[in-house]
């Protein structure tokens, strides 16, 4: 069999060679990387809210919650997002309320405007608010990962769950893709587009 | 490639002032009232991320020292359960090493996709120490590992034929690994990662239930997702059995006491072999000859093979699974819509289109079934030489690429720097 010496000599030329390639591959994945981080995002544009959102997350209650809009609310009455179709009154009584945990706080502001609020940690991302406001409303109701609570996965569970393909990374800088005014802000931050 | 993200991100934020329908006016308040200011938490810092890096770098340092220098299992072990605290609980076990060769993969594919420079370090780091000093990673500071190593109790002896059968599943492993991760139908490894449910303390059903096993397993097993699933541990063998130093189990000379024999749970102490009559040079040429002859044909068979099931491997992949789910209902087979093909419908993009992307897929699956064959079949040839070669040892050596560097059999010798034999009366270790 092969002489010891042979075999130091064939191991120590294997290894240099392991050395330099990946040396080669650290060089070319270097050329694709970035500084930053990628995380998750899901497009509301084309979230379809089949509430798959509610239950795939990885952690027991879902990263994605509904964030609001105010910029776009129309400030409803008659609030399509907040109120079951076929509520009998509208008013705070939970059998007329859409969103099953009864995340959604409803205030009366002026007449005839009522402000909606989130109430984060009671919602679970179930998007029947979103359906709701986006069918017969101004769509300023949307799903969003939010990123205190998204482990960032490697391969976030939603996303490959999502029926409508509505997750992708998106960089860590402009974490958030948002309807309305508020979508401006991760714009604003970019000074090479400001121009 | 970045300005691209932000452009179509600039594009898509004018779009969806357009798109989205202003049903109601804007109120116009009359009583001062303020709008709220909807909350959008950023993610983990930066810096943070970096620290990670930081940490890793210390932590195989420091494990690389005590495996070394300090030879110390009890060291060792306090890095395990440092990683499985820092890099399981506190980071959730991602990005971890094992994973990020997926990434890799991706982003060798994907010009698309922006790797971020952390998650290039997690995975190259291990390597170049394996290259280096041996799979000293495995040792104490990748968490899956730590969190099986934790668990050993009464490890068994496997028998040969069996280790050697199951040490091929990495290779299929990885083979799947990449070829998913190249083809962007997704991340195969963290989908069936057995221990990360464990560390979030939350997960489905499947994971817990894999990760419980294989615990349980690991108890009279040692380690078994890292010897015998582990497609990152592929390349750590490799590397390890080039690194420049590695472990060894005497700090000196092995005076073949045999103390040391059953002490390694994973079997990678070989022992010196009983001297034998050299091999026949016919017989050596003849296996030369048939290896030459038996190497190709696994090669080209399993590659047939492998790309033979090129539809189903391809379905993996989301838009391979909504253009059949989209044919099957356009050709009436099936009635009842889902969620998948609803959405696609109703966002009125192109059925043309949707195959032509399909099909693209499964022909890059078509070539890469044909390489992952050739690649798989190369392995199982040489897993089969081998096996029927003989090597010699003369003293009692460890398989570089086997070993952990765990640390356990480092007591067992009962020889010192000096070279002389000292009695311990302590022997034990955790
Ligand atoms: S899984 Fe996709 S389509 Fe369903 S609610 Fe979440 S983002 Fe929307
Ligand atoms: S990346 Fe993980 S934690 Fe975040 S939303 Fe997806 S599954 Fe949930
Ligand atoms: S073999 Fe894999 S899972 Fe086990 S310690 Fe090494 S890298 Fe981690
Ligand atoms: S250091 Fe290596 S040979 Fe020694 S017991 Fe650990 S794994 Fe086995």
């Amino acid at each position: 069999m092969m002489s010891p010496s042979r075999r130091e000599f064939l191991k120590s030329g294997l290894g240099s060679t392991a050395l330099l390639a990946t040396g080669g591959v650290a060089g070319f994945i270097s050329s694709r990387s970035g500084t930053g981080d990628m995380v998750w995002q899901l497009d509301p544009n084309i979230c379809i809210q089949c509430e798959k959102c509610a239950v795939n997350c990885v952690l027991s209650e879902s990263a994605v919650k509904c964030v609001h809009s105010y910029s776009m609310c129309g400030y409803c009455d008659l609030c399509s997002g907040y109120l079951e179709p076929g509520a009998k009154d509208r008013d705070t009584a939970a059998e007329n309320q859409l969103c099953p945990t009864g995340a959604i706080k409803r205030t009366y502001i002026e007449d005839p405007y009522f402000e909606y609020i989130i109430d984060e940690k009671l919602c679970i991302g179930c998007g029947k608010c979103v359906k709701g406001c986006g069918a017969f409303g101004n769509g300023s109701l949307h799903l969003q990962v939010r990123h205190d609570r998204c482990v960032n996965c490697n391969e976030c569970r939603i996303a490959r769950s999502c029926p409508s393909q509505a997750f992708r990374r998106v960089p860590a800088e402009t974490p958030y893709i948002l309807r309305g005014e508020e979508g401006m802000r991760f714009v604003k931050q970019i000074p090479s587009l400001q121009k | 490639m970045k300005k691209w993200i932000f452009i179509s991100l600039l594009l898509f934020v004018s779009l969806s002032f357009t798109q989205v329908l202003q049903r109601f006016p804007k109120p116009d308040f009359q009583s001062g009232y303020e709008r709220p200011v909807m909350q959008t938490p950023a993610p983990r810092s930066l810096v943070l991320e970096y620290l990670d890096v930081g940490v890793l770098l210390l932590v195989l340092s420091l494990t690389t020292y005590f495996a070394h220098r300090r030879r110390s299992r009890r060291l060792i072990f306090t890095m395990m359960i440092f990683s499985i605290a820092y890099f399981g609980f506190f980071r959730k076990g991602c990005i971890c090493p094992v994973g990020s060769v997926q990434n890799v993969v991706y982003s060798f594919f994907n010009a698309d996709y922006v790797i971020p420079l952390t998650v290039v370090l997690f995975f190259l780091l291990p390597l170049i120490f394996t290259l280096f000093f041996g799979r000293t990673f495995c040792a104490a500071v990748c968490p899956l590992g730590a969190v099986q190593d934790v668990v050993v109790v009464k490890p068994l002896s496997l028998p040969k034929w069996l280790s050697s059968v199951l040490s091929l599943f990495p290779f299929i492993y990885l083979g799947f690994a990449v070829l998913f991760a190249s083809v962007g139908a997704g991340f195969i490894i963290c989908r069936y990662d057995p221990f990360v449910g464990f560390f979030r303390l939350s997960g489905s059903f499947n994971m817990i239930f894999l990760g419980g096993f294989l615990l349980l397993l690991g108890t009279i097993v040692a380690r078994p997702y890292c010897r015998f699933l582990c497609p990152y541990g592929v390349l750590l063998n490799w590397f390890s059995r080039l690194s420049r130093r590695h472990v060894r189990i005497t700090p000196s000379v092995c005076i073949n006491c045999r103390l040391c024999e059953a002490s390694c749970p994973f079997d990678a102490i070989h022992k010196p072999t009983t001297a034998e009559i050299p091999e026949d040079k016919i017989v050596l040429v003849r296996r030369i000859i048939l290896i030459c002859i038996l190497l190709p044909l696994m090669m080209v068979s399993s590659g047939w093979m492998i790309s033979r099931l090129y539809v189903p491997l391809a379905s993996v992949h989301p838009v391979v699974s909504l253009a059949e789910e989209i044919k099957l209902e356009d050709s009436g087979l099936r009635t009842e819509v889902s969620d998948a093909t609803q959405a696609f419908r109703a966002a009125g993009k192109s059925t043309a289109d949707l195959f032509a992307e399909a099909h693209a897929v499964q022909q890059k699956v078509k070539t890469g079934g044909w390489i992952l064959g050739g690649f798989l079949g190369l392995i199982f040839g040489f897993k089969l030489i081998r096996l029927t070669a003989y090597r010699r040892y003369s003293e009692y050596e460890i398989d570089q690429g086997d070993c952990l560097s765990c640390g356990r059999c480092f007591s067992y010798c009962p020889v010192d720097k000096n070279g002389q034999t000292i009695i311990r009366l302590n022997t034990e270790v955790t």
